[in-house]
């Protein structure tokens, strides 16, 4: 069975979400169709704020519902969120504290054809910089699921990222999934990858390309890019003494940042990234985009044979 | 239930000029903080929190009350004077205004500051901010009524014509908006940075009423208050106060004058405006109704 695209797991989850919690409201800014909030909106039409094309003032009416005891679910494209309504976001969310869940669309290259304009691969470095954001990159769509109902029962607010499209599941129904928690889907011995978002199933892949090789490639998932785990970081690095990070991002600011940033703290072991070359993409199919842009299983290979040299 | 609903005119005069000494001296003291916005808003500020707004001092989040936003952030020092009069907070806390590990922040928190709805001070955000404290109280099936103080500065922001569109589009009936009007923004008259004439108009298309007031006569903006909630009633639109202020108001020096938007005073500019500010304190005077 073809996977449900991960904005349709995350609409049903909403709806699901509403049905439990008669605090939850939703906003969108007309791409509720696209986010698939809409899904919601249909559900539970008074519960549901479709503000147009004005994120600015949606971000705003958001702090305005939280202090009046609502847990807002604000949705839109991630860049229009984090950069158009980012000011908003700061200052009128993340300063007070207030508890309202940002769920960023259409995230790093998925948007593929639409292009640059409508890309983004530096929300979780935008994010991350946020004093009292949490910030997650949400890896399939049934972790989706879970991250809707934790995000919801997290105080405070958050932030996920969510990709447009049907993506190869790396979790069951039944994986755990807590806020703040990295998931170790294998250990390794000779080196260690640590991904986010689709970047886990092609970490995947290349752990098993490299054991084909004899080498033994842990595969670390770090879904909650703040606050990060980091003991499960520091026990890969003490592990297998070379990390490769892998992210649908720039390779300034987000997973990568800041597993490096720990590693220089704590207990510096090499590390390469895998990611976006700090520059902006362009319009083509998702996969080929991906591909060009180096975020590939094989890429992920190179830099763990890379890695593993400079030991 | 209301605090200390004052209904003489006269007294809430007297009250808004204790307000500008107040405020004059706690910016004075620690040499920082915007006078001139603060004491454009004197009078509308009184007449909201002693006669208009449905607060409860000692349950600063009761859930009923009225909310009030200072969309214009900036005025936080005469918004801390009044809290505090009411018994927010105590008022020994005015004398740290701005100081580190105090309470009052050069912009309102709602998280330090007892009494404060919502964190402002970047300009722009308040009126959204109040729109969705509204639909949480149609959500709730609550009564209370939701005020948002901008300032006619603020309304360059594109953010307040956003958040117009939405408010009206939305019937919000529970929603007033008041714009100290006082033509001055940082950097000069805005008639020379960003002129917004006619701002009525630009309100009516917008889709809310109008109602205008002299927003230092205590009685016009009492009178604005019950024709603005009147008129959305009928209406089924919000209603926007537009009330007309002088920059600087009460201090003849200040009046009008950009510099003043953050200026501060050196010793003799506070004497002369202390002597001014007091003058105007002793004319208003004891009305004689009892508070």
């Amino acid at each position: 069975m073809q996977p449900l695209t991960m904005r349709e797991a995350y609409g049903q989850a909403l709806v699901a979400l509403g049905e439990s919690n008669p605090d939850v409201v939703v906003l969108d800014a007309d791409v509720s169709k696209s986010s698939r909030s809409t899904l919601f909106g249909e559900r539970f039409p008074e519960r549901f704020f479709n503000v147009g094309i004005a994120e600015s003032n949606m971000m705003s009416v958001a702090a305005g519902l939280a202090a009046s005891g609502k847990i807002p679910f604000v949705n839109s494209f991630s860049f229009l969120l984090t950069l158009r309504a980012g000011e908003q976001l700061r200052t009128g969310i993340a300063y007070p504290r207030l508890n309202v869940k940002v769920a960023g669309a259409y995230c790093g290259l998925s948007d593929s054809f639409d292009g640059p304009t409508h890309q983004d691969p530096m929300d979780l470095a935008v994010m991350r910089a946020m004093p009292n954001m949490t910030v997650i990159s949400v890896s399939d769509s049934i972790q989706a699921k879970k991250v809707v109902a934790a995000a919801a029962a997290w105080p405070g607010p958050v932030y996920f990222r969510l990709n447009r499209n049907a993506l190869p599941e790396v979790s069951t129904e039944d994986s755990p999934f807590e806020i703040g928690k990295a998931i170790w889907h294998r250990r390794g011995a000779d080196v260690t990858l640590i991904a986010t978002g689709i970047m886990v199933h092609r970490a995947l892949e290349a752990a098993r390309l490299l054991e084909t090789d004899g080498l033994k490639a842990g595969v670390l998932e770090v879904h909650t890019i703040k606050p990060i785990d980091t003991e499960a970081v520091m026990s890969a690095a003490r592990e297998t003494g070379a990390i490769v990070t892998a992210e649908e991002h720039n390779i300034y600011g987000g997973l990568g940042g800041a597993v490096a940033e720990l590693l220089v703290e704590h207990g510096p072991v090499p590390m390469e990234r895998v990611g976006i070359r700090d520059t902006f993409a362009e319009s083509g199919d998702y996969e080929a985009l991906l591909a060009k842009y180096g975020l590939t299983s094989q890429a992920v290979v190179d830099a763990a044979r890379k890695v593993m040299r400079r030991k | 239930m209301v605090s200390r609903r004052v209904e003489c005119s006269k007294q809430l005069a007297a009250i808004a000029a204790k307000l500008r000494v107040d405020v004059m001296e706690m910016v004075f003291r620690v040499q920082t903080g915007h006078l001139g916005g603060s004491l454009s808003a004197a009078e509308i500020l009184t007449t909201l929190y002693y006669h208009q707004l449905n607060v409860d001092p000692n349950n600063p989040d009761w859930p009923d009350r009225d909310r009030f936003v200072l969309g214009k952030g900036h005025a936080a020092p005469a918004l801390y004077v009044v809290l505090a009069d009411l018994g927010f907070f105590p008022r020994e806390e005015l004398k740290s205004l701005r100081q580190i590990n105090c309470m009052l922040q050069g912009h309102p928190d709602m998280r330090k500051t007892p009494g404060v709805e919502m964190s402002t001070g970047s300009l722009g955000h308040g009126l959204s901010a109040a729109i969705g404290m509204a639909l949480a109280a149609r959500l709730d099936g609550k009564h209370y009524h939701v005020w948002a103080l901008l300032g006619d500065g603020e309304l360059d922001e594109g953010q307040i014509w956003e958040a117009a569109a939405y408010a009206s589009f939305s019937g919000l009936t529970n929603l007033t908006a008041i714009v100290d009007f006082n033509r001055v923004q940082l950097d000069g008259p805005t008639d020379c940075i960003l002129c917004m004439d006619p701002v009525a108009d630009k309100w009516r298309s917008f889709g809310w009423n109008v109602v205008e007031a002299d927003g230092h006569c205590v009685d016009s903006l009492l009178k604005a208050y019950e024709e603005a909630l009147a008129v959305t009633e009928r209406t089924g639109k919000p209603s926007v106060i537009l009330a007309h202020t002088v920059k600087g108001k009460g201090v003849s020096f200040m009046e009008g004058q950009a510099a003043w938007h953050g200026g501060v005073p050196n010793a003799q500019q506070y004497e002369q405006a202390m002597k001014e500010l007091t003058q105007q304190l002793e004319l208003r005077g004891d009305c004689g109704c009892s508070r």
